[in-house]
């Protein structure tokens, strides 16, 4: 359904100097399927989400939603506007994308009226319709963001992103800012909008164990770059990109019995302006070899596969030893 | 140095409130915890649970116009809440140190970070001129971070985000205080990120013996990280224990509903999460009886209406699970069987 083709965003910084923010991003998402993106701040992540729905310029690739390259429609034009209606985000802080001077009721009736849907009366409905969908009282129509708390207002941003009936929403760390009791219950309804209508999801996100539930699919970024993308079974249970394993390695576990020795990855990730040559996480890898600092690695299958690492060493990897409980360890191919 | 089994902070039912109309509310309303030297206690909760304002209150940094309505803050046996303000000044920063979740807005973008923690190091061990300097630079190496000598020249927006929190760091640890304050030290930062705080912090303990108060809402960073748990909802102590048994036997439905709402803990093929329906109290100073009660799935009509009892051993051999809940008491036992 989507497609994205070697996604590029770059930002000049005068001098000749470029902040290669989205460098060669390709992956595809399937009707009613969700893809979770992870990787550290300034990898790129919320830019890719960005890039995709055009709230960004983009410097070169292409994104195919069914037959059409989202990033070759004219901006402004009516065929741009009609995209637009099946395109549609969910912001992080649901303090700041709410307007704080219109009603929850105008707020969400905002894109149905800027999309010219039915009449005054229709779209009162509509409104109401998606209060209850996405588990808000009835009163919630006369009433403004500050009344509600933050889950409520995540609600409220949701039922915004459905007023068009999206066939595709970027969810960008959605429930980052909220209480875990408060994450769940949002994980929970956007799950079920999911099966009830078919939309399709690209879940920004930093909670490994949260996009590994939502998930069907996991793409791992790293400086502008997908090093590893495998269903979410497959890749936490057997990651072949040492970036990777080093994510899982980092994210504490809540079980006091597990508590191990870490080996945290060493310093940050190097800057988008200077790229390390060869592959760009060869300076920070414990694996790293010759090679790796001479050729950039090419994000290919392993074996027939649909799991892509862009590793020279992705198959020969020593196994990998999950910490977490219930995982099985992964066989040996 | 103090006798190792004397506590080095203890705070004893400690109430902050702040004016709500004509009355006041609470926030914090009587909690009690106990720190020793070396140990890591978390404090966990929701937002609005009180835990940080029970941070601030230690350092007596409660902001206007709330105020602390009740309760001792022990340093070593000092009473921290009758002490002057002149002495308390010394004390903050000195023998009693505070990091906290945002870097950026915690340092002063227009002094070095080496200038920074020098004007600490002066302040509190009265040392001049290059000692001072120098003092500063050591207190960057100690928590890693790589070329102290040039780093120190730099100012907060030259440094990557895990870089700032390591000067918070250096600077809360360069006047060597016996307790150090964490409130949600690794929040804004990434996991790879926050797994290098969390093994510095754990050896700064370790080397140099301090007691750390732990506040975050995260339950891994608490189970990777504390000894022992004191786990807060709506200004409230509701369960006490070490993270080993607080982890295996939770006894609060509030630590329960926490603990199932995790994705880790939903069995596998499970789609949808646990979940605590409804949210904390908006005014939790003026509730009667539990504060939880409108949305534990356990809640005894008649009973958890009446104030909450005192903290409850569950434990009465070790001493050290303590939970606050009706269902344990002699009437709430009673109304289960």
């Amino acid at each position: 359904m989507l497609t994205v083709q070697d996604l590029m965003v770059h930002f000049p910084l005068g001098g000749g100097r470029v902040v290669r923010a989205v460098d060669g991003v390709s992956f595809t998402i399937e009707r009613g399927e969700t893809l979770g993106l992870v990787g550290e701040s300034g990898c790129g992540k919320s830019t890719t989400g960005r890039a995709l729905l055009r709230l960004l310029p983009t410097t070169g690739g292409s994104v195919l939603f069914h037959q059409t390259d989202v990033l070759a429609v004219r901006a402004q034009s009516p065929e741009m506007k009609a995209l637009r209606r099946k395109l549609q985000m969910v912001f992080q802080d649901p303090f700041a994308s709410l307007s704080p001077r219109l009603t929850i009721g105008k707020i969400i009736a905002e894109p149905l009226e800027i999309h010219q849907v039915g009449t005054a009366k229709e779209r009162t409905d509509t409104v109401l319709e998606l209060l209850e969908a996405v588990g808000l009282p009835e009163n919630a129509f006369h009433r403004y963001p500050h009344e509600f708390s933050g889950g409520q207002r995540q609600r409220i941003g949701i039922a915004r992103a459905l007023a068009l009936q999206p066939e595709f929403i970027v969810l960008d760390e959605p429930v980052s800012a909220l209480d875990i009791s408060v994450q769940a219950q949002v994980v929970n309804l956007l799950m079920d909008l999911q099966e009830a209508r078919g939309i399709s999801y690209l879940f920004i996100g930093h909670d490994l164990s949260l996009i590994r539930h939502i998930a069907h699919r996991v793409a791992v970024m790293y400086l502008g770059r997908i090093v590893e993308i495998a269903t979410a079974e497959e890749l936490y249970t057997n990651p072949r990109h040492p970036y990777t394993r080093s994510l899982f390695a980092s994210a504490p576990v809540p079980d006091p019995k597990r508590r191990r020795e870490r080996a945290p990855l060493e310093g940050d990730p190097p800057s988008p302006i200077n790229l390390p040559s060869g592959c760009r996480f060869s300076t920070r890898c414990p694996y790293a070899q010759a090679l790796c600092t001479e050729k950039d690695p090419l994000l290919e299958p392993i074996g027939t596969s649909r799991h892509l690492s862009a590793c020279h060493f992705a198959t020969t990897l020593p196994l990998y030893e999950s910490h977490r409980a219930g995982d099985r360890h992964a066989e040996v191919r | 140095m103090s006798e190792p089994n004397k506590p080095l902070l203890q705070i004893e039912d400690l109430a902050v409130v702040f004016p709500k109309g004509r009355t006041e509310s609470a926030v914090v309303d009587g909690i009690s915890l106990t720190l020793y030297r070396g140990e890591t206690v978390g404090v966990v909760g929701e937002s609005g649970s009180g835990k940080s304002m029970t941070a601030l209150s230690v350092l007596r940094l409660v902001p206007e116009p709330g105020r602390i309505s009740r309760g001792r803050i022990l340093l070593e046996g000092n009473d921290l809440l009758s002490l002057p303000e002149k002495a308390m000044r010394e004390m903050r920063g000195g023998k009693v140190a505070m990091i906290f979740q945002d870097p950026m807005t915690s340092l002063n973008p227009v002094f070095t970070v080496g200038d920074q923690i020098a004007e600490a190091v002066q302040l509190h061990r009265g040392k001049r001129g290059k000692d001072v300097w120098n003092e500063a630079v050591d207190a960057l190496r100690r928590v890693h971070i790589p070329d102290p000598e040039r780093r120190a020249k730099q100012f907060p927006h030259e440094l990557s985000g895990g870089m700032r929190q390591r000067v918070m760091i250096a600077m809360a640890l360069a006047c060597r205080p016996d307790v150090l304050l964490a409130d949600e030290p690794t929040t804004a930062l990434d996991v790879t990120v926050q797994a290098q705080i969390l093994s510095l912090l754990a050896e700064l303990r370790r080397d140099e013996g301090m007691g750390v108060l732990f506040i975050t809402h995260d339950l891994s960073v608490v189970a990777e990280t504390c000894d022992r748990v004191v786990v807060m909802y709506a200004g409230q102590v509701m369960e006490s224990a070490t993270t080993t048994a607080l982890f295996a036997n939770p006894l609060h439905p509030y630590t329960q509903g926490l603990l199932a709402s995790l994705p880790d803990s939903i069995s596998e093929g499970e789609r949808r999460l646990n979940f605590i329906p409804g949210q904390p109290p908006q005014n939790p100073g003026a509730v009667v009886g539990c504060p939880f009660r409108a949305r534990c799935p356990k809640a005894l009509p008649g009973i958890c209406e009446k104030p909450l009892p005192t903290l409850l051993m569950a434990d009465p051999t070790t001493k050290d699970h303590i939970v606050r809940c009706h269902l344990y008491t002699d009437e709430g036992r009673a109304a289960l069987c």
